[in-house]
């Protein structure tokens, strides 16, 4: 994985001193609330409605041992032993101190990790297809193009205070597990004919007003990545709306000005770019990858998988669920569910933590990943060691062989921890839980995306869940609204409403009258999102208001 | 809060931040309503950026040195034929979180090829100088009365970038 130089590690530390100077100068009463409000943001740290929350970046979801040790150890000391994997490969402590945050930062930078730009109105985080490097298929590997752009983007100079925030995703396979096409910028890595380049998409987002992103270049050779992204980044900094933060995102100056003329704008400023504009030469390309490679074991015996374990039913579930195809024979890919029941979708303990940390130096390369969908993937296990792996993962309870079940939920923070909630999403993830307990059935239900924002902020995705859940405020008390259809994947599509928002008790009742119109609607192996989009929803809107 | 680049009194004298040191600000504005007699004067002048635009032959006659002030919508590509003439280009940040002229400064240094002061004004915060001074601002005013020495410690918290 990259490792920073000497300047990566001196810009993350003299960043920590200038933090601390604004948190000393806010708390002597020098710098006004308004004034550290947008120092801090840029900094990852919110004002909450408990306690400050502090938002660390994974750039790309990529984590090494060494580093989830320590974001455990940080935990212990200055939370109330535990962290939330958010749904943008970010993660959040939510009970913190003001007056430790600069502490609890460099400490993070010891392990070249930082906060910088997890929010405020600025470029964030980049994510990454959570499988890149070790996918079937993969055109390229995008995480070195992340880096890249991440170095790009860190404090920069022109694009720190654009009307609003702006997120860029990558995807280097043509299934886009990336989400790109609902970012403000997606990049997807093609290979029309023999170069490999990007296909860009502008202006996708969720959020109160959701929009699929549109296309504005097939084709960008690769060495003029920043440059065109600076050409996108200027038009909207200048032209996007600043009079109304719901107006403000690019989705919004994208359709008001149609596709073809943002083209045109972005284009025409793309050709004006002075001399001085980055250019990415094939050798930094190359350095670059070159951080990211791997040495696999070359492994010559074919491991039947069906030799391990041979009658033990619950790791064959296992296996089945939560492991996937590696590129590299011999190797496997798993996904450490973090929805076990009864536990908040995207929570970690300190001991979790720690025992992952071992387990990825022990099976997996000494290297961890954070996926969008809220889980941990150890993605360099030998097959011959999943056993073992299992096994452990069992004791840390990070084993439900529920991935990509309907029990996999997607699910902001809610009520219990943001002050911009409208209703409480944790206990309707815990809800859903406790009417789907029965693993076979889920299985059966086969793959089913289910997302819960708890307000129209959407973080938790829900307009392109297969079924989305939206809270809402009425009269004071907590009510739901319902999407079916939405996806992220390839053909990306936002989910429709069935009907009126339900009551908070009838939540999880609700979705089992959808499983049962699926399960008695379906054609044989027709998943649920694809008979959704045959049928459409009315069907199940009959079921639900009978 | 925030006052923008009129409600400054012409005559009075104030101080600013230029290439990290702090100076006695020389430059004046123009104030177009008193549609004053420029023959008599030699100093530094600060034409609003539509006034010199619609005034050119007016404005590139005068004397002594020669100044324009932006707004952070103003279209500054069309400074291009005078960027030779022009001694000082104010810039304006309305409020410290609305970034525009951050692109203007940009544009002007990197495209438009501009050498001379180039001034932010309006709601300047120290803990952005660092920002603007990599677009290529070089000199501040603010709009609070603020210890500027104290201030240009905050010109450069960082010895590295990327950009
Ligand atoms: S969707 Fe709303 S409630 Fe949930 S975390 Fe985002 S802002 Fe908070």
């Amino acid at each position: 994985m990259y490792l920073y130089s000497s300047n990566d590690q001196q810009l993350i530390n003299e960043r920590v001193d200038q933090f601390r100077d604004q948190t000393r100068r806010f708390l002597g009463g020098q710098l006004s609330a308004e004034s550290y409000r947008s120092l801090r943001l840029m900094n990852g740290l919110y004002l909450q409605r408990h306690a400050p929350m502090l938002r660390v970046a994974i750039p790309y979801g990529l984590l090494s041992a060494k580093q989830l040790h320590k974001l455990a150890d940080i935990s212990t000391k200055y939370d109330k032993n535990y962290a939330h994997l958010t749904t943008r490969q970010n993660l959040q402590y939510n009970w913190l101190k003001l007056e430790e945050v600069p502490d609890l930062l460099s400490e993070l930078a010891e392990v070249q990790m930082h906060g910088i730009q997890t929010s405020g109105s600025c470029i964030r985080n980049t994510t990454a297809d959570h499988l890149a490097g070790v996918a079937l298929g993969e055109i390229e590997d995008p995480r070195p193009y992340c880096e890249i752009i991440r170095q790009w983007s860190t404090l920069h100079p022109e694009f720190s205070f654009l009307p609003r925030k702006f997120k860029i995703a990558v995807t280097g396979s043509t299934h886009d597990r990336a989400a790109t096409q609902v970012h403000d910028i997606g990049i997807q890595i093609v290979k029309p004919n023999d170069e490999i380049g990007f296909r860009i998409w502008v202006g996708g987002g969720l959020g109160r007003t959701p929009v699929i992103g549109k296309v504005i270049r097939e084709f960008l050779p690769k060495e003029n990545l920043l440059s065109y992204l600076e050409a996108i980044l200027r038009i909207y900094n200048q032209e996007g709306r600043r009079d109304n933060k719901y107006k403000a995102r690019i989705k919004i100056l994208v359709n008001s000005l149609g596709i073809a003329k943002f083209t045109e704008l972005v284009e025409t400023e793309w050709q004006n770019l002075s001399a001085d504009s980055p250019v990415l030469n094939k050798s930094t390309i190359k350095s670059m990858q070159d951080q990211f490679q791997l040495t696999y074991e070359s492994i010559k015996d074919d491991l039947q998988v069906t030799s391990l374990e041979k009658d033990n039913f619950a790791f064959r579930l296992w296996f089945k669920q939560n492991t996937q195809e590696h590129k590299v024979r011999g190797y496997r890919i798993v996904t450490l569910s973090v929805k076990a029941p009864g536990e908040a979708p995207g929570d970690l303990t300190d001991h979790q933590m720690h025992g992952v940390a071992n387990l990825a130096s022990q099976f997996s390369l000494g290297q961890i990943r954070v996926s969008h969908e809220q889980n941990l993937i150890l993605a360099e296990v030998k097959v011959s060691d999943l056993p073992s792996l299992w096994k452990a993962l069992i004791q840390l309870d990070l084993a439900t062989p529920n991935i990509g079940t309907l029990t996999d939920v997607i699910c902001c923070p809610g009520l219990d921890f943001c002050s911009l909630a409208n209703a409480s999403s944790l206990s309707i993830a815990d809800q859903i839980n406790d009417q789907f307990d029965d693993i076979d059935y889920l299985h059966d239900l086969g793959e089913i995306k289910l997302k819960i924002s708890g307000c129209m902020n959407a973080c938790g995705h829900h307009h392109v869940g297969h079924i989305g859940i939206l809270g809402v405020d009425k009269k004071g008390e907590e009510w739901y609204q319902i999407t079916l259809g939405g996806s992220v994947e390839s053909s990306a599509s936002l989910g429709k409403i069935i009907g009126p928002a339900i009551a908070k008790g009838k939540v999880a009742k609700t979705i089992k009258i959808i499983l049962n119109t699926y399960v008695s609607l379906r054609d044989p192996d027709e998943t649920f999102l694809e008979l959704v989009r045959r049928i459409g929803i009315k069907p199940f809107k009959e079921a639900v208001y009978v | 809060m925030s006052r923008n680049l009129e409600s400054r009194s012409s005559e009075s004298q104030s101080s600013v931040l230029i290439d990290g040191r702090v100076a006695e600000d020389h430059w004046r504005n123009y104030c177009p309503i008193d549609h004053e007699n420029l023959n008599d004067r030699k100093d530094g002048i600060i034409f609003p950026f539509e006034y010199w635009l619609e005034n050119r032959s007016e404005c590139l006659a005068y004397n002594g040195p020669k100044g324009v002030a932006c707004k952070n919508t103003d279209d500054i590509s069309q400074l291009k034929p005078y960027i030779n003439e022009l001694n000082l280009i104010c810039i304006e940040f309305p409020i410290a979180t609305d970034g525009r002229a951050y692109s203007q400064a940009h544009l002007l240094r990197q495209r438009h090829g501009y050498t001379n002061e180039l001034r932010a004004v309006g709601e300047i915060e120290i803990d952005q100088l660092f920002l603007m001074t990599r677009c290529g601002i070089n000199a501040f005013v603010f709009n609070e009365d603020i210890d500027l020495t104290q201030a240009s410690k905050y010109l450069t918290p960082f010895s590295v970038s990327y950009q």
